[in-house]
């Protein structure tokens, strides 16, 4: 009799159990919260904002978002991707590991026992559950509100103004969000990274968005030329490629390509570190 | 970890350094020459130019490079690309034109008597130099490289020197007439270019370009008048306005003609004028000198009067045509590559297109190039055009090995937009390419039906206001990408449309319509097509290009039908947009008729005749490799990481027995079998220096053999297998355990003991004892350095299954202070995977004891209660070994004394419980037997009743644990 009656590593910590142990915090619900409530925001800002009547002349994204709930899902998201949901994204997979390690609960976790790689594992899948999640309710939303809002009309594509029917864009728009996923999962395991080396929660955060914002700055870079291709931050906007007439995969093939590169190496990371490290917390 | 970020940051930190500071190439010297040359039409004028000769950087003979600079600029316009050149292993002469410059004599317009004589004896020259490689005598190999003015003398050298072996001539003329007094009316002249006796006089462009050879003698009075190295503070912003960048004014404060530097493609329109302006204060010029500056009089005169009339004279034809390519182009044996702009009203791509047919008619290798540029202004590509010349050098005059490394260039190559970055939101550039230039006439053409009624159009009086289609000289700053303002007179224009186009349409070369027009005298007029979308976009027109076209009424009025080629230009038009037609009066950068007049245009066919290349396609930009590559390699490495960082048993056993000796191991094993309470004074000083004396045994031990490590038991009679009596398995093993500090130091040393199954057994030691972290290895959560814990026989390692028959609390509860405390176990046991019926929540929660307060969030708990519930955590499942850490801290008396019964009562079901604790008598009256631990090391080990009995009575009373725990640590005082 080697284990307990009724243990097998292989049932251990369920996802539903990891649900619920993340759903209930309150950071969890207030990040949702947010990203539920922000396209509302932004609609009562551009109901009751004063208005720029240009005239429907200028092109900008932010000018075209009230032309319909597609526009407006559009812009919701390219103002959101680039911080606030990386702040999501970086919340809920660096938030994992290490908010456990600084309850102390990661021990008892550990010692139930959860094997390692199956803890990591499973947090793993639920964070990005988590993660996906967010990324797919704010543009969700923004098109439910934009669309009460604005109306259900064609999309016209921001700086040339042409108009794409909305039906053609709808599966194109499944494809800005898939790719806004890709694009985050650098975010995501950089944070899961750093969350299997820190039991400050904050820390975790807060390093995977740090480097984030240097990979931005990086980015700026212009001397670094081509070499900025391979930044993780480079191909952020590539999405906007597939609201364009002519969809353009180019820029979103490398993007994912790039960012699923950065992720592997970084999960691995995580996972052997995690294996062989001596848990003090 | 520390020192693998640190490394990771030096390595970055070294790596960018190193980027930074390595050392480019040196940057290819120059030697500044004044050579003398003999030019005119009789041979006798004497010329001194200013030049300069860079050797090539790789030392030896290599193939000579002449840099022809712009119109307006000298030599050291071409002083960055002349060191670039250099260093690709060219020797490079750059020089001031005649009249430019500081070299003397004057503008002759690339004359075959002047400027192409000239550089003839330059061609001489270098042929003189050690670093030249020659073909045979006096014959260097030599090629010819320059934009605008620069481009023309190539060709015209090309043309009248057979020992030019490549030309890259750019945006420059075929034929200056034409450009100057151009007619789009569609006519049989055999060079594909209007007639310019009949030409519309662009009269803004010829009064920039004149004025520019205007300006040159005023800068040259200006510097001599004021101190060198003083010149006005704008300097450097000339060589900025040139977008190709090769405008470099480096020195131009020792120079004050230098500020005339522009880029190549003579944009530096802006910084010109106002050059002018100071040069006109700084010293009054003589008439004759304001009126021609440096131009050689005769054209000069000849400008003024064409200039006057807006009308081509045919002296004025002779004169321009001498100075055009096109009329001796077909004797050009050097290939060539013309880099024609396609934002360019000067010299537009009908240019090079008749450039590209005369020599290519000779069978010489003509390879052509539309890019995004030219005297309009765009991106000008600067890069991308080094690239092509470079290509072409390579292929032409360097070896056949370099000849082989360079890529090759197609036989024409356009420019076209390729939408945005995605990275960096920048406009990038496409370049389709094919093998044979087609001719602005297409491979394939396409109809498109126009349609408009006969419309009246008027010619304003005066000719204004005009219609803008360009602003010569001011492009580059106005110019979007779309190119530009382009506005049309209400009442000048006729306009005729397409129906929005159900496909898209690439227009490549220069479309043709037929138009009629009804009217009296003369009529001077203005084609054009704009790509025109219904939505809120202005109406673009391609290039900003226009067609003049001048059109003679029979006498007595009527109508005329004219084929109008309209402007060469490569646009693609969206499906869904129209393309409009417009006949307009006015044009702001021609001369326009002052009389009033009013003319009928109608359509003479509907058909728009767009010329397409089908064989364009951009060279096959698939996915770059890396695209592919990168992550299948990135998982490939994660899984390599994976692979090898598991956690290997195996090794760590084996460093039990083979890092240390075996004899220092067992020197801490405290064998009590006997009831020997006492550490051997012998063996332990013979141990690590680190540990302490150990007192004086107060009974004989009796030694195990020194031979293998053999693990103190509690009262333990047999070991071996972890094995008791009974056939079952031992449930706590420690044998040799040792787990060092990061410092070094040693919290666990060489640990070894063993727990039966129904003891109650107290870890007993000082703080910084290694209580703890021997708890924690014992779960799993620490790898110890060396020795192990078998718990029921299994060695533990992370995750080890054995776990789940321990129950831990260890340095404090951890929970999830958002759920209530029954969430936190209810969700604790699911996390185990465990059966719930196993879990017996009900047992253990009554000793929590937290009635209500368990559907409470954990975080509003004192610290008892979360002690209570910890410990109520660590019985779920009622596990076979218990393993509490200081359990009784921050519980008060009562629960005290309840938990004391609860742990006897445990172990007596033939479970096993280990408490560490401090409180001394509390172990004495919960444990059945005890391991008193010392700075890592075990002190004593064995029954509680034995501990005390074999301790000396003080004081008269029994002896209690407190006494003999000081005693053992040595601490008594």
């Amino acid at each position: 009799m080697t284990a307990a009656p009724g243990y097998a590593p292989r049932r251990t910590l369920p996802l539903r159990v990891e649900i619920v142990r993340q759903f209930k915090r309150r950071r969890t619900l207030v990040m949702f919260g947010l990203l539920l409530a922000l396209p509302w925001i932004l609609v009562i800002a551009f109901q009751f904002g004063p208005q720029s009547n240009n005239g429907g002349q200028s092109l900008r994204i932010s000018d075209l978002a009230t032309q319909s709930g597609l526009n407006f899902a559009a812009f919701a998201l390219s103002v959101s991707a680039n911080f606030l949901l990386v702040v999501a994204v970086a919340m809920f997979c660096g938030d994992t590991v290490s908010s456990e390690a600084n309850w102390s609960s990661l021990r008892y976790l550990l010692a139930a026992p959860i094997p390692r790689d199956r803890l990591l594992r499973q947090k793993l899948i639920v964070a990005l559950g988590y993660s996906a999640a967010a990324v797919i309710c704010l543009p969700v939303m923004a098109l439910v509100a934009g669309t009460l809002a604005f109306g259900w009309n064609d999309i016209q594509v921001p700086v040339t103004g042409e108009v794409i029917p909305a039906v053609d864009v709808l599966p194109r728009f499944g494809i800005v969000i898939g790719y806004a996923l890709v694009s985050q999962l650098v975010v995501a395991a950089l944070a899961f990274l750093v969350s299997t080396m820190t039991d400050s929660p904050l820390g975790a955060v807060g390093g995977a968005v740090g480097l984030w914002i240097v990979s931005t700055i990086l980015q700026a870079v212009e001397a670094l030329g081509s070499l900025r291709e391979f930044l993780p931050t480079y191909w952020n906007n590539a999405w906007t490629d597939a609201l364009t007439p002519e969809m353009d995969w180019g820029g979103m093939v490398k993007g994912a390509s790039v960012s699923i590169t950065y992720a592997a190496i970084l999960v691995a990371i995580a996972f052997r570190r995690f294996r062989r490290k001596d848990v003090v917390s | 970890m520390k020192r693998v970020a640190a490394l990771v940051a030096a390595l970055a930190l070294i790596g960018v350094t190193t980027w930074l500071v390595w050392p480019s190439a040196p940057q290819a010297r120059g030697q500044d020459q004044a050579i003398s040359v003999v030019d005119g039409t009789d041979d006798d004028q004497r010329v001194q130019l200013d030049a300069t000769f860079f050797p090539p950087s790789g030392g030896g003979k290599a193939p000579v490079v002449l840099l022809a600079h712009g119109f307006g600029g000298s030599k050291q316009s071409m002083r960055q690309q002349a060191a670039q050149l250099a260093q690709d292993g060219y020797a490079v002469l750059t020089w001031s034109a005649r009249g430019f410059g500081r070299s003397t004599g004057e503008i002759a317009l690339n004359s075959p008597d002047y400027e192409v004589k000239d550089v003839k004896q330059l061609i001489d020259w270098v042929a003189k130099r050690p670093e030249v490689q020659l073909d045979a005598t006096g014959d260097p190999r030599v090629g010819i490289v320059g934009g605008s003015y620069g481009g023309a003398i190539a060709l015209m050298t090309a043309a009248f020197d057979q020992r030019v072996d490549a030309i890259v001539p750019q945006i420059t003329w075929a034929d200056l007439a034409d450009a100057l007094f151009p007619n789009n009316a569609v006519q049989a002249t055999p060079a594909g270019l209007g007639d310019p006796e009949t030409g519309v006089f662009k009269r803004m462009w010829s009064g920039i370009f004149f004025g520019r050879g205007l300006s040159l003698d005023s800068f040259a009075q200006q510097s001599q008048s004021q101190a060198q190295g003083q010149g006005p503070a704008q300097n450097g912003q000339n060589g900025q306005n040139g977008q190709n960048g090769q405008g470099q004014n480096g020195q131009n404060g020792q120079n004050g003609q230098g500020q005339n530097a522009q880029g190549q493609n003579g944009q530096g329109q802006g910084g010109q004028s106002r050059g002018q302006g100071l040069g006109q204060t700084a010293m009054p010029m003589t008439p004759e000198e304001a009126r021609c500056g440096r131009f050689l009089p005769a054209i000069c005169d000849i400008y003024q009067t064409v200039a006057k009339d807006g009308r081509a004279t045919s002296e004025a034809i002779t004169l321009l045509r001498a100075s055009s390519p096109v009329t001796v182009a077909n004797r050009i044996k050097a290939p060539t590559l013309l880099l024609q702009g396609q934002r360019d009203s000067l010299f537009p791509l009908s240019h090079a297109d008749a450039n590209a047919k005369a020599i290519a008619s000779a069978g010489t290798p003509v390879s052509i190039a539309w890019f995004d540029g030219g005297h309009d202004g765009g991106n000008g590509e600067a890069d991308w055009l080094y690239e092509q010349t470079s290509a072409w050098l390579a292929r032409y005059l360097k070896g056949e090995g370099s000849a082989q490394a360079a890529p090759p260039v197609s036989g024409f190559t356009v420019t076209r937009d390729g939408g945005r970055d995605p990275g960096t939101r920048q406009r990038i550039r496409l370049h389709p390419e094919t093998s044979s230039y087609p001719g602005l006439g297409g491979t394939d053409t396409t109809t498109v039906q126009l349609a408009g009624p006969e419309q009246n159009i008027v010619n304003p009086p005066g000719g204004a206001p005009a219609a803008i289609s360009t602003v010569p000289g001011v492009g580059s700053l106005l110019g979007g990408q779309s190119g530009g303002v382009s506005i049309d007179m209400p009442g000048q224009s006729a306009v005729f449309e397409s129906p929005p186009l159900t496909a898209p349409l690439q227009l490549t070369g220069s479309s043709t319509a037929v138009v009629k027009v009804t009217g009296e005298g003369e009529a001077t007029l203005f084609a054009k097509v704009y790509d025109v979308s219904d939505g809120s976009q202005l109406p673009v027109l391609p290039a900003g290009q226009v067609a003049p076209f001048r059109v003679t009424f029979p006498d007595g009025g009527g109508s005329v039908e004219v084929t109008v080629a309209l402007p060469a230009a490569d646009h693609n038009f969206a499906a869904g947009h129209r393309l409009r037609l417009v006949v307009a009066t006015t044009d702001m950068g021609f001369a326009t008729p002052a009389e009033p007049a009013t003319y009928q245009v109608a359509l003479s066919s509907p058909e728009l005749t767009v010329p397409t290349v089908r064989t364009l396609s951009a060279p096959p930009a698939g996915i770059a490799w890396w695209v592919w590559a990168m992550p299948l390699t990135a998982i490939v490495i994660a899984a390599i990481l994976l692979a090898t960082g598991r956690t290997s048993t195996r090794a760590t056993t084996g460093r039990v027995s083979g890092t240390r000796a075996t004899a220092d191991r067992t020197t801490a094993t405290r064998a009590i079998t006997n009831g020997a309470t006492a550490p051997d004074p012998t063996t332990t000083q013979a141990s690590d220096p680190t540990s302490t004396p150990v007192p004086e045994p107060a009974s004989a031990s009796a030694l195990q053999p020194a031979s293998a490590p053999e693990p103190a038991s509690v009262p333990g009679r047999g070991d071996d297998q972890g094995v008791d009596d009974d056939g079952q398995a031992v449930p706590l093993e420690i044998k040799g355990l040792t787990k060092a500090y990061r410092n070094g130091e040693l919290a666990v040393d060489g640990l070894s003991f063993r727990v039966e199954r129904g003891q109650v057994l107290g870890l007993l030691g000082p703080n910084g004892a290694g209580k703890t972290t021997t708890m924690r290895m014992m779960m799993g959560l620490i790898r110890p350095d060396d020795g192990e814990v078998r718990i029921f026989g299994e060695r533990v390692t992370p995750g080890a299954p054995v776990l789940s028959r321990l129950g831990s609390f260890v340095e404090g509860p951890g929970f999830l202070p958002h759920l209530s405390g029954r969430d936190n176990i209810e969700l604790y046991w699911a996390a185990t995977g465990r059966p719930p019926a196993d879990a017996h929540f009900e047992e253990a929660l009554e000793i929590a004891g937290l009635g209500k307060a368990l559907e409470r969030a954990v975080r509003t708990y004192s610290q008892g209660m979360r002690q209570r519930l910890a410990i109520a955590q660590a019985m779920l499942g009622l596990p076979d070994l218990l393993v509490l850490d200081e359990p009784t801290n921050g519980l008060d008396p009562p629960q005290i004394r309840e938990m004391r019964e609860v742990l006897k009562r445990y172990a007596r079901d033939g479970r096993t419980v280990i408490v560490s604790s401090h409180l001394l008598a509390e172990v004495e009256q919960t444990c059945s037997h005890v391991v008193v631990m010392h700075r890592g090391r075990l002190v004593s080990a064995g029954p509680v009743s034995r501990l005390l009995t074999s301790a000396k009575p003080a004081n008269g009373h029994g002896p209690r644990l407190e006494d003999v725990f000081l005693d053992l640590i040595g601490d008594k005082s």
